[in-house]
């Protein structure tokens, strides 16, 4: 028992250690950041994210650190909205493909003098499920590694064919979004065409009576 | 109890050897850059590790943004302005934290989504390389081919989805103009001919009582 809460300690020292090397940006407290994802539906999308503050001298004595993620879906309605400590993981299933919001607060829960102080988030999106992660695993055996191997292709081109139906979706948008405009420049022409044929004989024949009645013509 | 601790061990080593190859990151964002915003992203990179970043402009405006890539030190590497996309390739030569920014300082009032991908060393190999004793089989080296061929396939794909997104964001703003200018100069229309026959009318009436006027 004892091993594995080593073990344990280890592997999540491991994933800090890779936190603090991912690319990280900067973020406000109560400022909120969005990261737009393209996601076809029926994907599986899992987020992981670290809170730091700016500077990295500073002792890390403010345990009240979390994180408020939102995410919408693209009919801008919210799929989850949870607080998180300092460091999260969160998961959710795309049902709709489009464009999803994943929104990001800082929530300090210490009311703080000093409210223009920055933060460092690490974040890290992975999309698709990953049944095993190939390079993690070092198999001895090579029919394993090449099982996992195999596995891999298949979620990358799972991940392929997804994104071009997809894509076969979005196209008919842009498709249907030109020829809604090319219907709309035909229509206005034509009616703006005929409101003025129509305004210009209605002036005409108003003048034409006014001036009639007024004897100057 | 021999079997726990050598496991762990085991595990253990190969966790360092994981840290000692040198992460290998590929970072791909897409985020909103609002009007006279800019917004930096960071990473450490290691000297030597050969490192590419690429950006392009997805919707918003003139669907152009400018972008600056510094060094630990601040150097500057890179600097472009108003740029739609653009890629950049480059060798980490100092330790530290490299820093690239995307600035829309320089428009009012348009928001701008960017897509950039930045990527720090070279993909891991499909087969890893540490207990090998032979040379790849023939299974193997299909497999790697087939991996990069995907490889290439997703970033074909993924440039084919930023170009298919701009050429729509361009096409609803279009659609959007042409409803809006059409029903403004219909209304223009209506209004200033309507206008024209009022004006005239008046100055008629005018000129009637005013010769009336003089007249008695």
């Amino acid at each position: 028992m004892f091993e594995m809460r080593i073990l344990t300690l280890i592997l999540f020292e491991v994933c800090f250690v890779a936190w603090a090397s991912a690319m990280y940006f900067d973020l406000g407290e109560q400022e909120e950041k969005c990261i737009i994802e393209e996601i076809p539906e029926d994907t599986l999308v899992t987020g992981y994210f670290l809170l730091e503050h700016w500077d990295e001298k500073k002792p890390d004595n403010t345990p009240h650190l979390g994180m408020t993620v939102t995410i919408r879906d693209p009919d801008h309605e919210i799929l989850l909205l949870k607080r998180y400590g300092k460091y999260g993981k969160f998961t959710f299933t795309a049902h709709a493909s489009g464009q999803h919001y994943l929104c990001m607060q800082s929530n300090s829960t210490r009311f703080s003098v000093f409210a223009g102080e920055r933060l460092r988030v690490h974040l890290d999106v992975q999309m698709g499920e990953h049944a095993v992660d190939p390079s993690a695993v070092k198999a001895k055996d090579t029919v394993k590694t090449m099982e996992y191997s195999i596995q891999h292709l298949i979620d990358q081109m799972n991940y392929i064919a997804r994104q071009q139906d997809y894509q076969r979706e979005r196209e008919e948008t842009f498709r249907e979004i030109s020829e809604q405009t090319n219907w709309s420049v035909l229509w206005w022409a034509m009616s703006q065409t005929a409101i003025l044929l129509s305004v210009g004989f209605w002036q005409m024949k108003r003048l034409k009576d006014f001036l009639i009645e007024k004897k100057l013509v | 109890m021999m079997g726990d601790s050598r496991r762990i061990r085991v595990l253990v080593q190969v966790l360092c050897v994981h840290l000692l190859c040198g992460w290998v990151l590929t970072s791909e964002l897409t985020f909103e850059l609002p009007d006279n915003a800019k917004q930096c992203f960071y990473e450490d990179i290691v000297v030597g590790t050969k490192c590419t970043l690429e950006f392009q402009v997805v919707t918003g405006g003139h669907y152009d943004v400018d972008c600056r890539l510094e060094d630990p030190d601040g150097t500057v590497l890179y600097k472009e302005m108003k740029k739609q996309y653009d890629s950049f390739t480059f060798t980490a030569a100092k330790n530290g934290t490299f820093k690239f920014c995307f600035s829309n300082e320089f428009s009012t009032f348009t928001h701008k989504t960017v897509y950039f991908d930045f990527q720090v060393g070279d993909d891991p190999p499909l087969f890893p390389n540490e207990n090998r004793v032979t040379a790849l089989t023939q299974m193997e080296s299909a497999c790697v081919s087939i991996h990069e061929a995907l490889k290439s396939v997703i970033d074909y794909q993924t440039h084919f989805r930023l170009r298919e997104a701009q050429g729509r964001s361009r096409a609803e703003d279009l659609n959007t103009r042409v409803a809006f200018w059409s029903i403004g100069e219909a209304i223009i229309l209506l209004v200033v001919s309507i206008s024209q026959v009022v004006l005239l009318r008046s100055f008629f009436s005018d000129r009637k009582t005013t010769t009336t006027r003089v007249g008695s």
